[in-house]
C-alpha cells in the first residue's frame, strides 16, 4: 500500500491548500457577480478528495459530482483552466461550455463533476469495466454525496461493480444533507456504508475531517481494486463549509452542539498539524505552501479575469465529433 | 459475390460479428444478449441461451466469449451508464435496449450525460456508443412494448439516430454506427426481423445521413421511415394506376434527416406526403413538414400531408392495432387533398 512520504505529504498539503484558497475566492467573487450560474462549494471536505487521489495517477479514472471543483484538484487539474472556466472563459479547461457542473479533463482521468445528482455512478462502473476488459491495473473511483444514496443508480452501479469484480471505489462523501435535507431523514440505513453489505461488498466508514483515516482506508480499498480483488464502499462523514449552493442561507444546520463541533473542524489544520508532528512536513515548508497556494489562486482569479470570452462561433461547435 | 437473401435479422447479427472481428473495443452488453451466464452446462459446451429476446445476438458469446458479450442484470440505467463510461474512456460499446419503450429508465444517460460530453466538455472527449433498440407496432406488444420512440432520442442534439428499412441497410448503417465516434440509435423495426434481402458477405458501410430514393418520380414525394417504406412503396403502385408517378424516399436516418434530398425533390414534384409509424405531434414527421414549408414553401402546390399513428399509445386488441399504424388505405384516405388535385392534374 502507498505510504505517505514527505514528497506525498507536501503535495497533498498544497492541493488540500488549493482547494480551500479556491473555493474561498469562488466564495467572494461570486457574490460580486463576476461568476454566472450555480456553483456548489467544496471547502470542509478537503481531507476527502485528497486523501482518495493521492493514491492515483493520471491513468486512473475518476468520477466526481455537483460539488466538484475538490476532486479536480486533487486529480491533478489545471488551476487557471478550472477558474476560467467557472468564470466561462474560452481558455477553460472545457472552453467555456461547462461550467462548475461540468468541468472535465478526461486525459488527467478526470470523467468530469456532473449536475446530475449519482450520474456519475454508472459512468464510474464503465471506466472500471474498460479498465477490466483491457486487463489493466487502473482503477475508477466514483465520488458521490449522500443526496446520491438514495438514488437508484446508487443501488445499480453498486450491484455491477460488484457482480463483475470491477476495480471501482465507491466514495461517499457524507456531508450530512442533500441539499437543506438531512441525511437522517432520507436514508432507512443508519450508516451508508451498511448498504455494501446489500451488494456483498466490504465497505469502511471513516472520519472524512481525518485525512490520515480516508488516506488509509483509500489505500486498502485501491489495493485490492488493483489486485482484481473488486470493489469497495467507503463513507466519508464530513461536512461542507459553505451552503449548498451560494446563496443558501443553511438555516438547516447546526441541529446540536456535536453537529456544530464537528462541522468547525479544520481538516487542513489537523493534518498540518499531523503531518509536522509526524516530520512528514516542516512548520516553514507549510507556511511556504500557504503562501504559494495563495499566490497560485490569486494567478488563477487573474488569468479568468484577464481571459476572453468565447468565440460567438463556438455555439455550434463540438455537438458531435466528426 | 452471390449467396442466398438473408433476413434482417441475420444481417444485424452478420454486422456486429464483422465490427467485433475488426475491433477488440467494439462489445455487445444488455439483458440476455447471450443468456444463461454462469450456468455449468451451457459454459461446459460454451453455448449461450436466448442470444437476445429475439435472437439477434444469437452465436456471439460462443464466438467471443463473455468478456465481450456480457449479460448485464435488469438494470437499463446502469449498464447504459455504464457504456457511456466505457465509451469515453476508450471502447466501442454497443449496448442494447431491449424495446425503445424501456428508455425512460435509462434515459438521464443518454439525455444528460453521453449526448452532451462532448459539447460540454469543449471538444475534449468522444463517445463511441452504438444503442440498439427495437420499436414499432405489429407484434401484439400492447402499450409498453411497441411504441416507436426514434423521435423521442432524435430530439436530442447530440445523437445519431438511424432506422434502418431492409436488411442491406440494417448491416450497413450499424457498421457504419459502430465506426462513428458519436451517440447513435440504431433503432430495429421488431417485425421486420424475418424481412429477406440481398446482403453483401464482406464488411461495408452505409452513409449515416443519407437518405434513399428507391423509386424515382416526378409528381409526388413520399418521405418515409423504417417499416413504413413499403406502405409508400404500394401507395405508390395504387398511384401508378392514375398514372401518378410517385418519388419514394427512404429516410434511413432520423437524426440528423437530410434535408437535401428532401428538398430537391420537393423541388421537383411539388407535392409531400410524409409517412411515420411514429407520433404526429412534435415529431418527426412534423419537423420535416416544418422544414419543407420553411425552406421549399415556393415550389409547393398543396399542403404537405403527414400519415402517422394518432396521438394515443399503442392498443393491443389487433385491429385497433392495425388501424394505430399508417396503411395504403389510411394514406389514401388521409393525403386524399393533395391526391385528388393530382388525378384532376392528370385526367
Amino acid at each position: 500500500m502507498k505510504q505517505l512520504t514527505p514528497d506525498l505529504a507536501k503535495t497533498a498539503y498544497k492541493y488540500m491548500n488549493d482547494i480551500r484558497h479556491f473555493e474561498d475566492r469562488v466564495h467572494k467573487v461570486f457574490l460580486t457577480g463576476a461568476i454566472p450560474g450555480f456553483v456548489h462549494l467544496y471547502a470542509g471536505e478537503e481531507a476527502v478528495a485528497v486523501g482518495v487521489c493521492s493514491h492515483l495517477t493520471d491513468s486512473d479514472y475518476i468520477t466526481s459530482t455537483h460539488r466538484g471543483h475538490g476532486h479536480c484538484i486533487a486529480k491533478g487539474c489545471d488551476v487557471n483552466g478550472m477558474m476560467a472556466e467557472i468564470y466561462g472563459k474560452a481558455t477553460g479547461l472545457n472552453n467555456g461550455k461547462g461550467g462548475s457542473m461540468h468541468i472535465a479533463d478526461v486525459d488527467k482521468g478526470m470523467l468530469g463533476a456532473n449536475g446530475m445528482v449519482s450520474g456519475g455512478m454508472p459512468i464510474a462502473v464503465g471506466a472500471g469495466l474498460r479498465n477490466k476488459y483491457l486487463k489493466t491495473d487502473d482503477v475508477a473511483v466514483c465520488f458521490f454525496g449522500d443526496g446520491a444514496n438514495n438514488e437508484g443508480n446508487f443501488h445499480e452501479a453498486m450491484n455491477m461493480a460488484s457482480i463483475w469484480k470491477l476495480p471501482v471505489i465507491f466514495v461517499n462523501e457524507n456531508n450530512n444533507f442533500a441539499e437543506a435535507t438531512p441525511q437522517i431523514y432520507a436514508t432507512a440505513a443508519k450508516t451508508i456504508a451498511q448498504r455494501a453489505d446489500a451488494y456483498d461488498m466490504p465497505s469502511e466508514r471513516v472520519d472524512g475531517k481525518n485525512f490520515m483515516a480516508v488516506f488509509e482506508a483509500a489505500g486498502r480499498a485501491i489495493d485490492r481494486a488493483r489486485q482484481g480483488d473488486g470493489p469497495t464502499l467507503i463513507e466519508c462523514r464530513t461536512y461542507r463549509n459553505y451552503g449548498h449552493f451560494e446563496g443558501d442561507q443553511q438555516t438547516y444546520k447546526y441541529d446540536s452542539p456535536e453537529e456544530e463541533a464537528f462541522a468547525k473542524r479544520d481538516d487542513i489544520q489537523e493534518f498540518r498539524a499531523y503531518a509536522v508532528s509526524e516530520g512528514l512536513l516542516t512548520a516553514a515548508e507549510a507556511d511556504q505552501i500557504e503562501q504559494q497556494s495563495t499566490a497560485d489562486i490569486d494567478a488563477a482569479v487573474k488569468f479568468a479575469e484577464d481571459s476572453p470570452l468565447p468565440d460567438p462561433e463556438s455555439l455550434y461547435e463540438d455537438v458531435f465529433a466528426d | 459475390m452471390s449467396r442466398k437473401p438473408i433476413t434482417f435479422m441475420q444481417a444485424i447479427n452478420e454486422g456486429l460479428t464483422q465490427a467485433m472481428e475488426k475491433d477488440d473495443r467494439v462489445f455487445i452488453m444488455g439483458e440476455d444478449v447471450a443468456g444463461g451466464a454462469k450456468v455449468k452446462h451451457l459454459a461446459d459446451k460454451n453455448e449461450d441461451s436466448w442470444g437476445g429476446v429475439f435472437g439477434v445476438t444469437k452465436g456471439l458469446m460462443p464466438k467471443f466469449g463473455r468478456e465481450r458479450v456480457i449479460d448485464t442484470p435488469v438494470s437499463e440505467m446502469g449498464y447504459m451508464g455504464a457504456a457511456v463510461g466505457a465509451a469515453i474512456t476508450g471502447l466501442r460499446p454497443v449496448p442494447e435496449l431491449m424495446f425503445n419503450d424501456f428508455v425512460g429508465f435509462c434515459l438521464d444517460t443518454i439525455l444528460a450525460q453521453g449526448s452532451k460530453m462532448r459539447y460540454m466538455f469543449g471538444g475534449k472527449a468522444k463517445v463511441p456508443l452504438t444503442i440498439r433498440t427495437t420499436h414499432g407496432a405489429g407484434a401484439s406488444g400492447a402499450a409498453q412494448h411497441s411504441g416507436s420512440y426514434y423521435g423521442l432520442f432524435a430530439s436530442i442534439p447530440g445523437v445519431k439516430v438511424v432506422v434502418p428499412s431492409n436488411p442491406y441497410d440494417a448491416k450497413g448503417l450499424l457498421l457504419a454506427a459502430i465506426e462513428e465516434d458519436n451517440i447513435v440509435v440504431f433503432s430495429e423495426d421488431k417485425t421486420l426481423y424475418g424481412m429477406k434481402g440481398d446482403v453483401p458477405e464482406g464488411y461495408y458501410t452505409v452513409d449515416i445521413g443519407k437518405a434513399t430514393i428507391t423509386r424515382a418520380g416526378t409528381d409526388l414525394s413520399i418521405v418515409t421511415i423504417g417499416k413504413m417504406v413499403q406502405v409508400a412503396e404500394a401507395v405508390a403502385d395504387e398511384l401508378a394506376k392514375s398514372d401518378i408517378q410517385v418519388e419514394v424516399i427512404d429516410l434511413r436516418t432520423v437524426a440528423p434527416w437530410d434535408e437535401a434530398t428532401v428538398i430537391q425533390s420537393v423541388q421537383k414534384t411539388g407535392r409531400l406526403i410524409v409517412i411515420d409509424e411514429a407520433h404526429p405531434r412534435n415529431s418527426t414527421a412534423t419537423d420535416i413538414a416544418a422544414v419543407v414549408t420553411d425552406k421549399a414553401f415556393d415550389y409547393l402546390d398543396g399542403p404537405v400531408k403527414r400519415v402517422t399513428a394518432p396521438e394515443t399509445p399503442v392498443p393491443f386488441a389487433s385491429n385497433l392495432e392495425q388501424l394505430y399504424m399508417p396503411s395504403v388505405k389510411r394514406v389514401l384516405d388521409e393525403a386524399s387533398e393533395i391526391i385528388d388535385d393530382l388525378k384532376v392534374v392528370k385526367a
